[in-house]
């Protein structure tokens, strides 16, 4: 049984990334936005680029994960194709996975596409798997993001109006541009509650030595995966209970 | 609730939108192989029911069978097995005609080899095989209707719901979409429908069911629901611009004459005697100045039971409906 929703699940994910993220606008603002971010921060400060790259990794992911992930099922919504997916033998579960897994896959294709130019061209530490796991939680945890907002909201806009309420926030807060450490206490105790936070401090644990990282690698992968946990009891809640919401 | 192999079984079926009550203890059986319609306006409960039968949304109270399969136990074994027609054709828009019934096949389970050769199958028989490239969007209403139902086809279902099916279609596209759904049924397929549309149910159907404000107020063959509402002898139709309210009152009043219906230009009277009752029609026609151009005899039809079941302008019904083209409360 689980083995037949998986499939299902795939084959929703397999057609969302036809239908959404395989689209030249989609796959070339993949490409340009984290170069062009690389770009800026190389041009400020060359020799700085270097502890720069794991924030943009993780701003790459954030924003890679959650910019269409948030509109996708209220858009489906508006249009009936939700009504369609919801009258085929599919669990909730199965749906909450499939809508999150192609966010996912974008924002581990765009997060590793800034990994890979950091390390070739600044010869970061090449080290693979932590890293990889890294990206591949955070991708998830904020695909869920993504759609927990996009199952909340009614309308296309709200949903992105609302994904920036988190996003932005976090650009500032979760040590991307400043390492936590030389934060202040408040901030960093806001810091402790957004998952970015978690990611961005991980890949400068396993990029850069003497990276300037806050907290253990065990501890920020301990809270980045419960952070995808919480996502997902969420957003399988919220698809549970809210589900006639997602007929027009 | 009993066993049954009835393929649809409803027993105090209820639900409430926000306090107010959508279908009100909906006590119904539709027999497997029967083509079965819903009949009521805008509002009724039609959709609701639909959408409950098919496990879109939970009931507030009672319960169903699809297929001797409990709605509220067995939701994903109940969608497995029946198909469902929306009154949106609501495929993806960005996905080609067969791309489409390939993603149903896959979302519904068929095996791999069969994806390919059932889209073709279904695609030729909604006659778009020549569109089968084509995206969902650029198809004309009537097609994309037509793509729709081959959806809905896909895995096979025993039961098929069809919500208002040819709401907004052009004649031929309508008469086109009537002779499929026949097609269905001899093929064994049990058919539910909603429709606004009297000619529509008293053509197609075995045995239709209306509903108003939530309650069935009656479900028989037309045949059988035009004979119970025929209580006199004979119907005929006045011709006559215009029929006064007060017109109507004076010929409601006779003991002899019944009004069935009154339209823009014409009014259906049944009657008991044509020599006697016909003269006293036209004795009230001219105390009212009322100039008679036509007056035939007609058969009482299924529309003439609605008017007198539900007391609802059958004008009235059918142009709500196609004017706003969207039904139900939610």
């Amino acid at each position: 049984m689980m083995n037949v929703q998986l499939k299902r699940a795939w084959y929703i994910t397999r057609k969302d990334m036809r239908t959404y993220y395989l689209k030249s606008p989609i796959i070339s603002w993949g490409i340009l936005f984290p170069l062009v971010m690389i770009l800026a921060f190389y041009i400020r400060n060359p020799d700085d680029i270097r502890s720069v790259i794991p924030g943009l990794i993780g701003v790459t992911v954030l924003f890679g994960a959650t910019s269409l992930e948030a509109v996708v099922i209220t858009f489906e919504k508006r249009i009936g194709a939700m009504e369609r997916l919801l009258l085929a033998p599919i669990a909730p579960p199965t749906l909450v996975v499939s809508k999150m897994a192609s966010g996912a896959l974008f924002g581990l294709a765009t997060g590793c596409l800034v990994w890979l130019v950091g390390s070739i061209v600044w010869g970061l530490r090449f080290a693979w798997l932590g890293v990889f796991v890294t990206i591949l939680l955070g991708s998830i945890t904020f695909a869920l993001l993504g759609v927990v907002i996009s199952l909340l909201m009614r309308e296309v806009f709200d949903a992105m109006t609302m994904s920036n309420y988190f996003r932005f926030p976090m650009v500032f807060l979760c040590g991307v541009f400043v390492p936590l450490a030389e934060m202040s206490t408040a901030l960093q105790i806001m810091a402790s509650f957004l998952p970015l936070t978690y990611m961005v401090d991980a890949l400068r644990h396993l990029l850069i030595v003497d990276g300037g990282a806050h907290y253990p690698l065990t501890v920020n992968l301990g809270a980045s995966a419960l952070f995808a946990l919480a996502l997902y009891w969420a957003a399988w809640r919220l698809t549970r209970y809210r589900l006639e919401d997602l007929i027009q | 609730m009993r066993e049954s192999m009835a393929s649809i079984e409803t027993e105090g079926l209820t639900r409430y939108y926000d306090g107010l009550c959508a279908v009100d203890h909906l006590d119904l059986t539709v027999e497997s192989g029967e083509l079965f319609a819903f009949l009521g306006p805008n509002g009724a409960g039609k959709t609701t029911t639909i959408r409950m039968l098919t496990g879109l949304i939970q009931p507030t109270k009672g319960t169903a069978l699809i297929d001797g399969l409990n709605i509220r136990t067995h939701p994903l074994e109940v969608k497995a097995r029946v198909g469902v027609v929306p009154e949106r054709s609501n495929l993806y828009g960005e996905l080609g005609a067969r791309d489409n019934l390939i993603f149903m096949a896959q979302l519904y389970g068929l095996p791999r080899r069969q994806w390919r050769p059932r889209a073709d199958e279904l695609l030729q028989r909604v006659r778009l095989s020549e569109r089968a490239e084509t995206p969902f969007r650029a198809l004309s209403r009537g097609m994309k209707r037509r793509l729709t139902i081959a959806a809905a086809l896909v895995h096979h279902p025993t039961i098929l719901f069809l919500d208002e099916p040819t709401t907004g279609l052009d004649v031929q596209s309508a008469r086109s979409l009537r002779s499929m759904i026949q097609d269905l049924r001899a093929e064994g397929v049990t058919i539910f429908l909603t429709t606004h549309l009297i000619g529509e149910a008293e053509r197609l159907c075995d045995r239709v069911g209306i509903i108003m404000e939530g309650k069935l107020v009656i479900v028989d063959t037309p045949s059988a629901l035009r004979r119970r509402y025929q209580d006199d002898d004979l119907a005929v139709e006045v011709v006559t611009p215009s029929p006064s309210e007060a017109l109507r009152r004076d010929l409601e009043a006779s003991e002899k004459i019944t009004v069935i219906s009154s339209k823009t230009n014409s009014l259906r009277l049944g009657v008991h005697s044509l020599d006697e009752d016909l003269r006293e029609i036209c004795a009230i026609m001219h105390q009212h100045h009322a100039p008679i151009e036509e007056i035939r005899t007609v058969n009482v039809s299924l529309e003439d039971a609605f008017v007198k079941l539900t007391g609802m302008d059958v004008e009235i019904l059918e142009q709500e409906k196609s004017s706003n083209g969207q039904g139900g409360r939610k």
